[in-house]
């Protein structure tokens, strides 16, 4: 962690209890915004947040950082345009300057399908609160001059796309930490290098956890971890429909030029946005193996690159600075899973796979009353693991912004 | 480096060559017949560590293989 950060922010690290009301397993992002919540809108703080690394050393450390609501599922955007609006006034709640941005995003396409898709998006977006608008090839040329219209005279000509003038992106370990000051304030306490190894059990009930540190009885535990989620549901007999794959993102050197939008092709399979530090950041579709593997590749940055020189020039001139992976919960229909588990006193949030972060403080502020009202919100009704049993799926593949 | 799995006619190729097939695992403790059917259909073991799995080289030989992987490599 950024030591000079961390002495301006003021965290109070506390001793391990034996007893929480609320144990949080996974100290990123869902986790946190689920305690935070827990503190500031529901007076509860009687609660731990056990992390096995550091805070937001997981996929909230890892990821893109893109923040956006333009789904194809009116459900999905409703709950994302939550997010969105609580994003853009989470500066001015916690007193903490998480970065937020508000870029807007234009999602580009190539050809009649694709055209259509980002025609019907708009119309979504719009009749459930999100700002989408379809627009031409010569509104993206506006928007964006850098992106090659032609995009080489090859197939993949800009035939139009949506832009998303909402969309932002914020600083991932910020808003991490600003999340974890917040409900650290009102006591509630996070344990960093504190894995769990085991639930509690009694009957038919998860009572607790096992850490590495002794057992912490709760009287309701909340899973918000990402990739090895599956692992931990095991534990109290909780079937997900979740595969863990690894997603890759890289950074280039310095851009010396301002580049505003985040710009996305789902059809070519990528997606970028420049970081304050001036690096251009690109993502692309998660590794298409289930692994809980780390590791990078070469074949990554070849299969991202290609298509991104070839809509954008100018990226040919900039060097790889660095390269990393996070493993992501894909959920089968690519929406996140939230809410009860059918196992009394388990709760998950997750289903986050490669769309996350974007989902961190909705996530959190839902999943928070849920616990305390013991009902599950509106907003995430739709979100519910029973949603397999029940045949409503949520799916929404074009949406994820990577290709799977 | 990308991951390579072993196919016996065509030798160690990337793992672009091939396509996952995922294996229903519906676990024993799930005994009424709706409940191994959503199992069936929906839920995985999404197994950490060393694990039986069913691929198609769809990019080679175009055969099934059965292939041993720790997922956590």
């Amino acid at each position: 962690m950024n030591e000079f950060i961390e002495a301006q922010v003021a965290f109070g690290w506390k001793e391990l209890r034996s007893s929480y009301d609320v144990v949080i397993v996974g100290g990123g992002g869902h986790g946190l915004s689920t305690a935070y919540h827990l503190a500031t809108r529901h007076g509860i703080t009687n609660v731990a947040v056990l992390e096995r690394g550091y805070i937001g050393s997981g996929n909230s450390g890892r990821n893109t950082t893109v923040i956006r609501a333009n789904y194809g599922i009116p459900e999905a955007v409703r709950f994302y345009q939550r997010s969105v609006d609580l994003y853009s006034r989470l500066e001015e709640e916690t007193g903490r300057w998480i970065m937020h941005d508000r870029k807007g995003l234009l999602w580009l396409v190539h050809g009649i399908p694709g055209t259509r898709n980002e025609r019907a998006r708009s119309i979504v977006n719009q009749a459930f609160g999100a700002d989408t608008v379809y627009v031409t090839p010569q509104e993206v040329g506006e928007i964006c001059p850098e992106v090659d219209l032609n995009a080489g005279g090859g197939e993949y000509r800009v035939t139009g796309g949506s832009y998303s003038p909402h969309a932002a992106t914020a600083r991932h370990d910020r808003v991490v930490w600003a999340l974890a000051e917040g409900a650290m304030k009102l006591g509630v306490h996070v344990h960093q290098r504190t894995a769990v190894t085991g639930l509690l059990r009694s009957a038919d009930r998860v009572t607790g956890v096992l850490t590495d540190r002794g057992p912490v009885a709760a009287g309701v535990v909340v899973s918000a971890v990402g990739g090895h989620v599956s692992t931990l549901a095991a534990m109290a007999g909780v079937r997900l429909p979740i595969r863990t794959h690894p997603l890759q993102a890289f950074v280039t050197n310095h851009y010396a030029r301002s580049f505003r939008p985040i710009v996305a092709s789902a059809d070519m399979g990528f997606y970028v946005s420049q970081t304050p530090r001036g690096e251009m950041l690109l993502g692309a579709g998660i590794d298409s193996q289930p692994s809980y593997s780390y590791r990078s590749s070469y074949e990554f940055l070849s299969y991202c690159s290609r298509p991104a020189v070839t809509l954008l020039p100018f990226l040919r001139d900039l060097t790889i600075l660095r390269q990393w992976a996070g493993v992501c919960d894909m959920s089968v229909d690519m929406s996140p899973i939230m809410g009860y588990t059918g196992v009394d006193g388990f709760l998950v949030t997750t289903g986050w796979g490669t769309w996350g972060f974007k989902g961190i403080p909705a996530g959190g502020e839902q999943m928070a009353e849920l616990i305390a009202t013991d009902r599950t919100p509106e907003l995430i009704a739709p979100f519910s693991l029973d949603r397999f049993k029940e045949d409503r799926l949520m799916f929404d593949p074009g949406s994820t912004g990577t290709t799977h | 480096m990308v991951l390579r799995l072993a196919c016996p006619h065509c030798g160690s190729r990337p793992v672009d060559e091939w396509t996952y097939g995922e294996v229903p695992d519906p676990p024993d403790y799930l005994t009424k017949a709706d409940e191994r059917d959503v199992d069936r259909g929906f839920m995985m073991g999404n197994k950490e560590g060393v694990k039986v799995e069913r691929w198609f080289h769809s990019g080679g030989c175009r055969r099934w293989q059965t292939i041993v992987r720790d997922t956590t490599l």
